[in-house]
């Protein structure tokens, strides 16, 4: 069994509003798996039914080959988007009840936040009153209550938010480290510079509904669109943007007459690439040939543009 | 693993620790006791007023009758015409002047006599005086009729009918006020307990939302499991509150007794009976000890049984809606719509309890009142005092009771959580009736 978590058309309505309309997904073990989507697209109801807070009406959720049950709750961590802790407790208190909640013994519980206070720097704080500490210093605490019961599935909704970016780079690290140590991890964000960063797979939900799932890598595979950004150090510019138009789909173009630098996209099918550069290579220096593959960020814009425009 | 108990122990410590809570409960006695003894203190002060009435006593029939007590104290004019003697009360600046005037007759003296005064006088020093005539003219007559005092005693006996109830059970009058006074003490506090603890667990869910951290715990424990810690947790602590209360305040309420020797007689407010009423008394103390006696025959074991039985129930529905209120709304100012139609039936139970269980405990208001689930607690306990069964509260209405109670006990807090889960993760907007009631559907 190589998935952690399977979804098998699983729906989810609130009186007349279908939040979730028959979802199917498959996340493999041990990999991050980014979970996308604009606002109210049904994100965080998808998180809250693996996490039992609610239930599907219908579809079932498979946890590690498992239909999921009330046992598995003590193997996911989740970190939900609105989170916060008890302003009056103090953080130690505070973190040891959370993971007892969890399932932990309490000195088990201690040991591990000793080491993870001593990992993330902050073995001062056991005494300060949540109150006292900043909305970073308490994301930390969060992050740790998290991930302490050592899930098999963490789940992250929007982890970055409230963090500079020092400590979103120590969060990152500490996130593919978990990776590293077999942890599978759902990443629902809007923030698609992290997708690119992090997610080997990801899905988009949009309007209650997938429409978009797999490998990230595949899945620009399969939005490629052929268009090469080509800049060349040329004097006679005019002429050859000329007979560039003539043979090849130029998209746009513009000329520096002064530098003698034309630069230009072209559309092609895959293989004429050989074709177009050794016809360059004859009449110019090519500065740069690139392929615009498009973002994660182009792929959310472009998926959920074209259904709406479809509905 | 049951996670239960340890929210409870969080709930109750985090309650139990908090500030206010602690001011509140070590102070709130010193400020009970605090006021009884003001209240003692003040009332002592107010009869404390040093008095000097002048006496004009022209009459033969009274001599040495009027003696100086704590607070008054009566100077004699003699060989004085009326007018002067008023002249020298104001001059002296004297409370008052008794005129007693000369007659043949005690009656006519008294019809005659009159008090001068700055301003109308107080009540308590008319009394004084007007016991002194009454007392007087009450052995004058006894002596004409040629009774002795003795006699009299044996003539003046009160009489009352005895009742009892048809299995022989001997009643006594106004007992039944007083049963229903000591169950509704009992309903009394079940209110308040409710009233204010009801509002801390609704602060506490409340909080919950606010900071957020609502999402982080519900995806480790059930939100049923939630609620009912949350609930258990702070009525502990409100227990704990309650038992330092009444520890603490009979404490010092003894200490304060011992120290400053206040009187709480003061407080009483018992008319001071003039020496010669004295012997009218003792049938009285005969009623006073049937009433001791009959105090002690109330069965106050099945009492407390029953109140804690009733309490339980009680407190537990009132605090589930009380915590499905504060799942429902975002910010305290918002319960105020949801928080009247709870403390109404609550509101309803004591007054109605209190007028309609006092004048008559089986009548169909006080039996209505103490079948209908959201009042029983309150008014069945002011029913009970008189006992179960023959001459108490009917068994079958006690059963009808208690399952009316637990049927509504169930199906409250399944209501109440249906609507806690939903509410405790809707954020932002404050819901009407219609959308708790869509909540309920989910």
């Amino acid at each position: 069994m190589n998935n952690i978590l399977v979804t098998k058309e699983v729906t989810k309505r609130f009186g007349e509003h279908t939040a979730l309309n028959k979802v199917s997904l498959e996340i493999p073990k041990n990999s991050i798996y980014g979970l996308l989507g604009p606002n109210g697209a049904g994100k965080t109801t998808l998180i809250r039914i693996i996490n039992q807070i609610t239930f599907p009406d219908q579809g079932t959720v498979f946890f590690d080959g498992e239909p999921l049950n009330s046992h598995h709750i003590a193997q996911i961590g989740y970190l939900p988007e609105e989170r916060g802790l008890y302003k009056s407790m103090k953080v130690g208190e505070q973190a040891l009840y959370l993971a007892q909640l969890k399932g932990l013994g309490k000195s088990e519980a201690k040991k591990r936040l000793k080491f993870w206070f001593e990992r993330l720097e902050i073995e001062g704080w056991w005494h300060k009153k949540v109150q006292e500490l900043s909305k970073g210093m308490a994301q930390k605490i969060q992050f740790i209550v998290t991930v302490l019961h050592k899930p098999k599935l963490l789940i992250f909704d929007e982890p970055f938010s409230g963090f500079d970016p020092i400590n979103a780079n120590i969060i990152k690290d500490e996130i593919l480290q978990l990776r590293e140590n077999g942890t599978s991890i759902i990443f629902s964000t809007h923030r698609m510079e992290s997708v690119e960063e992090l997610c080997e797979y990801i899905a988009l939900l949009h309007n209650s509904e997938k429409v978009l799932d797999g490998k990230l890598s595949e899945i620009k595979k399969e939005y490629r669109n052929n268009i090469f950004d080509v800049c060349l150090d040329v004097k006679d510019g005019d002429s050859l943007l000329m007979e560039l138009e003539e043979k090849f789909e130029l998209h746009s173009s513009s000329h520096n007459r002064e530098e003698g630098q034309l630069e230009f996209t072209v559309e092609l099918s895959f293989a004429d690439s050989k074709e177009i550069l050794a016809y360059l290579s004859n009449r110019a220096n090519i500065v740069r040939f690139i392929e615009t593959v498009p973002s994660a960020n182009d792929i959310f814009i472009k998926t959920v543009q074209s259904k709406e425009v479809h509905e | 693993m049951n996670k239960l108990p340890l929210i409870i122990k969080r709930e109750y410590l985090a309650k139990v620790r908090n500030k206010s809570f602690v001011i509140m409960t070590f102070l709130s006695p010193i400020l009970m006791v605090g006021m009884v003894v003001l209240i003692a203190y003040l009332t002592k002060i107010n009869d404390n007023e040093k008095r000097i009435i002048g006496v004009l006593n022209e009459s033969d029939f009274f001599s040495n009758e009027f003696l100086t007590t704590e607070t008054t104290s009566y100077v004699n004019f003699k060989d004085l015409t009326l007018r002067s003697a008023k002249d020298s009360t104001v001059r002296l600046g004297y409370y008052g002047l008794l005129h007693i005037p000369r007659a043949a007759s005690l009656e006519q003296v008294s019809a005659n006599a009159f008090f001068y005064s700055k301003e109308a006088p107080s009540s308590t020093v008319l009394e004084r005086l007007e016991g002194v005539f009454q007392n007087r003219l009450f052995q004058q007559r006894l002596q004409n009729l040629g009774v002795s005092a003795e006699e009299f005693a044996k003539v003046d006996d009160r009489f009352e009918i005895k009742t009892a109830t048809f299995s022989g059970q001997l009643n006594l009058k106004g007992i039944n006020e007083v049963k229903a006074f000591i169950g509704g003490g009992f309903g009394y506090l079940i209110m308040m307990f409710i009233i204010i603890y009801g509002g801390f667990v609704m602060r506490s869910v409340i909080e919950e939302k606010t900071s957020r951290i609502i999402e982080v715990i519900i995806s480790s424990v059930k939100p049923f499991q939630l609620m009912m810690g949350k609930i258990i947790g702070t009525s502990l602590a409100g227990i704990t509150q309650f038992a330092i209360w009444i520890l603490s305040a009979s404490l010092l309420l003894f200490l304060v007794l011992l120290f400053f020797g206040v009187d709480l007689a003061v407080l009483k407010n018992t008319p001071h009976l003039a020496p010669g009423m004295a012997q009218s008394m003792s049938p009285m103390d005969e009623d006073m000890r049937l009433y001791a006696m009959e105090f002690v025959q109330i069965p106050w074991f099945m009492l407390i049984t029953f109140f804690i039985l009733y309490f339980i129930l009680g407190y537990l529905i009132y605090s589930s809606i009380y915590a499905a209120i504060g799942a429902a709304v975002d910010n305290e100012t918002d319960t105020q719509q949801f928080i009247f139609p709870i403390i109404l039936p609550l509101m309803l139970a004591i007054y109605v309890g209190f007028f309609s269980v006092f004048s008559n405990p089986h009548g169909p208001i006080a039996i209505g009142f103490s079948l209908f689930p959201l009042t029983s607690p309150i008014v069945m306990l002011m029913r009970l005092p008189g006992g179960i069964g023959a001459g108490g509260v009917p068994v079958w209405q006690l059963i009808t009771s208690i399952v009316l109670l637990v049927g509504t006990f169930i199906g409250i807090v399944w209501l109440a959580a249906k609507i806690y889960k939903v509410g405790i993760l809707m954020y932002g907007k404050k819901p009407s009736y219609k959308e708790l009631y869509k909540w309920l559907k989910y």
